[in-house]
C-alpha cells in the first residue's frame, strides 16, 4: 500500500527530571506490524500513550491515519484500539459486560456492541467464560479479553503495549496467532515488547529504542544480517583466561565481546571462521573449555546497541 | 474558523451536532455510571460498610452521647439527624476519589482515555453512581432515624427538602474529590488525603454540637463553610425557622462548589500526564504470575 498509518516526528516528553522521550521518530506503513523494542524505562509505553492520545507530547508531532493525535484526538480515537498491560478491563464485570460497555463507549451502537461482543468472545475462545466475572480469569484470558476490547470498533490501527508480558508460553503463542490474524486482515499493528523473540516472530519492521531515542531500525532479518552470519561463544575456565583471549582476538582484527569468562565473536564469514579464531588464540591464551556456534538473535543486536558496541 | 463568516446553515448544523454530542455525552455518562453501580453491587462489602457506618453513628450519637448533650428547645435526635446526614454524604464523597484512583490503578482509565467517548463521562459516570449510592444510604439512615425517634414537626415534605439539599451538597463535593482521585493512583492514599478534609468540615460545623459551644476563632471558620451552611439549612427546614435564607446559602455553596469543581476536575482529566504506570506494571505482573503458577 505504501501509505503511512502511524507517524511520529521528534517526539519529546519529560516527566519531571526524566526525559522519557528524547526526539523519537518512527513510521508504520499501513497494514504492517511494527515492533517497538526496548528495555524497561526506554520510553515504549510513553510512545504508545502519546500515539493513542492518552498523553500529550512536550514537543514533536504524531499522526495516525494522517490525523494529529493532539489537535484531532477525537477523530484519532475512532480509528485506534489500545490493549496492553496498562489499558485494562474491569475485573468486576463479566467478559461480555466489559465488551458491551467498551463497545457502546466506542460508539458502535447498542445493538452492534452486542453483536461484536459475541463475535469477539467467540474469536478469542472466551465463550465458556463470557458470563463469569473477569476477576476470576487467568492471566491469559484477561489479556485476550483486553485485545478483544480494543477491537470492538474494528480499528484500523491497533496498539499493543507489552501484550504478553508475564504470560505463560501457551497463552503467549495463542496471542501471537491472534496478532498474526489481525495483520493478515489488514490491521496496522504497533506492538511494544521487551522480548526480542516476540518482535522477531511478529514484526515486519523493528524499531529498537533506548533512553527515549531510536537506536536502530530494520527488518528482523536486516538487523540480524548486520551482525554477521554466526556468533561464536567461547567459554574459558577462568576470567583471566578470557581476558587474555579477548586481547588476542582483538589484536587479530576480531571484535570480541566479553561476558565474564565467556567471549562472543560475531562473524560474517560463517562457521568456517572457527579455525581462524582458534589460530588467533594459539600460544596467547589458554584453550577455551567450550565452543558454541549459533545464529545471531535480536538479543545480540540489542546488546551490541545498548552496550555502545558497533554492529559489525 | 472564527474570522470566517458563518452561514446560517452552518450554525444550524453545528447546533444539531452540539445537541447530538450532548446526547451522546449523557449516554456515555449513563453507561459509565451503570458500570460503576454494577461494580459496587459486586463488591457488597464496600456498600455494606458505607451503609452500616452511618447507621452506627445514628445509634451511637442518639443513645450513647444523646443523654449527655442537651440542645435547648429540641430533642437531640432531631438536632442530630441533619448533622449525620451531612457527615454521611461528605464521607460518601470520599468514595469518588477512591473509585477514580482505583480506576487509575487498574488501568481502565487509560482505556477510557483512548475511546471515542465523551471525556466528561468518566467523571460524570463516577459522580452519578456515587450520587445513587448516597441516595440509598440516606434513605436507610432516614429509616433508622425514624425508628430512633426522629420526627419533623413540619412533616415529611420538609425532611425531603432537607435531604435534597444534602444530596446536592454531596454531589458537589464528589466533584471536588474527583480531581484528587485523578492525581493519586493509590486508593488508600486517596482516602487518607480526603478524610481529614471531611473531618475538618464536619467537626468544625454545627453538625453535632451547637456552634456557640466553640471558641471564637473556631466559630469564625466553622460558621463560614459549606457543611455548616448545609446543616443550618436542614435544621431550619426540619425544626422550623427562617428556612429560605439558610436554604439559599446552602444552595449557593453547593452550586458554586459544583461549578468550580467540575471545571477543575475536567481540567485535571484533560491534562493528566503520567499515569502511574510503574505501579500498575508491578502489580499486574505479580497477579499474572500468581495466576500462572496457580
Amino acid at each position: 500500500m505504501g501509505d503511512i498509518a502511524v507517524e511520529a516526528r521528534s517526539l519529546r516528553k519529560a516527566f519531571g527530571e526524566v526525559q522519557a522521550l528524547d526526539g523519537l521518530s518512527l513510521a508504520v506503513p499501513a497494514g504492517s506490524v511494527l515492533g517497538l523494542l526496548g528495555p524497561n524505562g526506554s520510553g515504549k509505553t510513553t510512545t504508545v500513550s502519546i500515539l493513542a492520545t492518552s498523553l500529550r507530547p512536550d514537543s514533536g508531532r504524531a499522526t495516525v491515519g494522517g490525523l494529529d493525535v493532539v489537535t484531532e484526538a477525537a477523530q484519532v480515537r475512532r480509528v485506534i484500539g489500545l490493549a496492553g498491560q496498562f489499558a485494562a478491563v474491569d475485573p468486576n464485570l463479566t467478559g461480555r459486560e466489559n465488551l458491551r460497555l467498551i463497545g457502546r463507549l466506542s460508539r458502535v451502537g447498542r445493538g452492534q456492541a452486542r453483536v461484536r461482543a459475541d463475535e469477539l468472545l467467540d474469536r478469542f475462545g472466551l465463550n465458556a467464560a463470557a458470563d463469569r466475572l473477569v476477576r476470576g480469569y487467568s492471566g491469559g484470558m484477561r489479556r485476550r479479553l483486553d485485545v478483544a476490547a480494543a477491537l470492538l470498533h474494528r480499528p484500523a490501527v491497533l496498539f499493543l503495549d507489552e501484550p504478553t508480558t508475564g504470560l505463560d508460553p501457551e497463552s503467549r503463542f495463542a496471542l501471537w496467532d491472534s496478532v498474526r490474524g489481525l495483520a493478515r486482515s489488514g490491521t496496522t499493528v504497533l506492538l511494544t515488547t521487551q522480548y526480542l523473540e516476540e518482535a522477531d516472530a511478529l514484526a515486519d519492521q523493528v524499531v529498537i529504542i533506548s533512553a527515549g531515542r531510536v537506536a536502530d531500525t530494520g527488518t528482523p532479518a536486516e538487523l540480524k544480517a548486520r551482525l554477521g552470519a554466526v556468533v561464536f561463544q567461547l567459554g574459558f575456565a577462568r576470567r583471566e583466561a578470557a581476558e587474555a583471549a579477548h586481547s588476542a582476538l582483538a589484536s587479530a582484527g576480531y571484535r570480541p565481546q566479553s561476558d565474564g569468562a565467556c567471549i562472543q565473536v560475531r562473524s560474517a564469514a560463517g562457521s568456517g571462521e572457527l579455525t581462524g579464531l582458534l589460530r588467533a588464540l594459539e600460544g596467547r591464551a589458554p584453550d577455551p573449555v567450550s565452543v558454541a556456534v549459533r545464529e545471531p538473535t535480536l538479543d545480540d543486536v540489542f546488546l551490541s546497541l545498548t552496550s555502545g558496541g558497533e554492529a559489525a | 474558523m472564527s474570522t470566517i463568516a458563518i452561514a446560517p446553515r452552518q450554525v444550524a448544523a453545528s447546533r444539531v451536532a452540539a445537541s447530538r454530542s450532548v446526547a451522546s455525552a449523557l449516554c456515555d455518562t449513563a453507561d459509565v455510571a451503570w458500570r460503576n453501580l454494577l461494580t459496587q453491587l459486586r463488591t457488597p462489602q464496600a456498600l455494606v460498610f458505607a451503609t452500616v457506618q452511618p447507621v452506627i453513628f445514628v445509634l451511637l450519637f442518639r443513645y450513647a452521647f444523646g443523654g449527655a448533650i442537651h440542645v435547648p428547645g429540641t430533642n437531640y435526635v432531631d438536632f442530630l439527624m441533619p448533622g449525620i446526614f451531612a457527615q454521611t454524604v461528605a464521607f460518601g464523597a470520599v468514595g469518588t476519589a477512591v473509585g477514580l484512583s482505583g480506576d487509575l490503578r487498574t488501568g481502565i482509565l487509560v482505556r477510557f482515555r483512548t475511546l471515542p467517548m465523551a471525556r466528561i463521562a468518566v467523571l460524570g459516570g463516577r459522580t452519578v453512581a456515587d450520587l445513587a449510592r448516597n441516595l440509598l444510604v440516606v434513605a436507610v439512615m432516614t429509616g433508622v432515624g425514624f425508628a430512633a425517634g426522629f420526627r419533623s414537626p413540619h412533616g415529611a415534605g420538609s425532611v425531603l427538602a432537607a435531604l435534597g439539599l444534602v444530596v446536592a451538597f454531596g454531589y458537589a463535593l464528589s466533584w471536588g474529590f474527583a480531581s484528587l482521585g485523578l492525581r493519586v493512583s493509590d486508593p488508600e492514599a486517596a482516602q487518607a488525603a480526603a478524610v481529614p478534609v471531611v473531618f475538618l468540615l464536619v467537626f468544625t460545623s454545627a453538625a453535632f454540637v451547637p456552634a456557640s459551644a466553640m471558641p471564637g476563632w473556631l466559630q469564625a471558620f466553622g460558621t463560614h463553610q459549606p457543611v455548616d451552611a448545609l446543616v443550618n439549612a436542614e435544621r431550619a427546614l426540619i425544626l422550623g425557622g427562617q428556612a429560605a435564607h439558610d436554604v439559599l446559602i446552602s444552595l449557593a455553596w453547593s452550586g458554586g462548589m459544583l461549578a468550580v469543581f467540575v471545571l477543575l476536575a475536567a481540567r485535571t482529566y484533560a491534562r493528566m500526564g503520567r499515569l502511574r504506570f510503574a505501579g500498575v506494571n508491578r502489580r499486574s505482573a505479580g497477579r499474572v504470575r500468581e495466576l500462572v503458577q496457580g
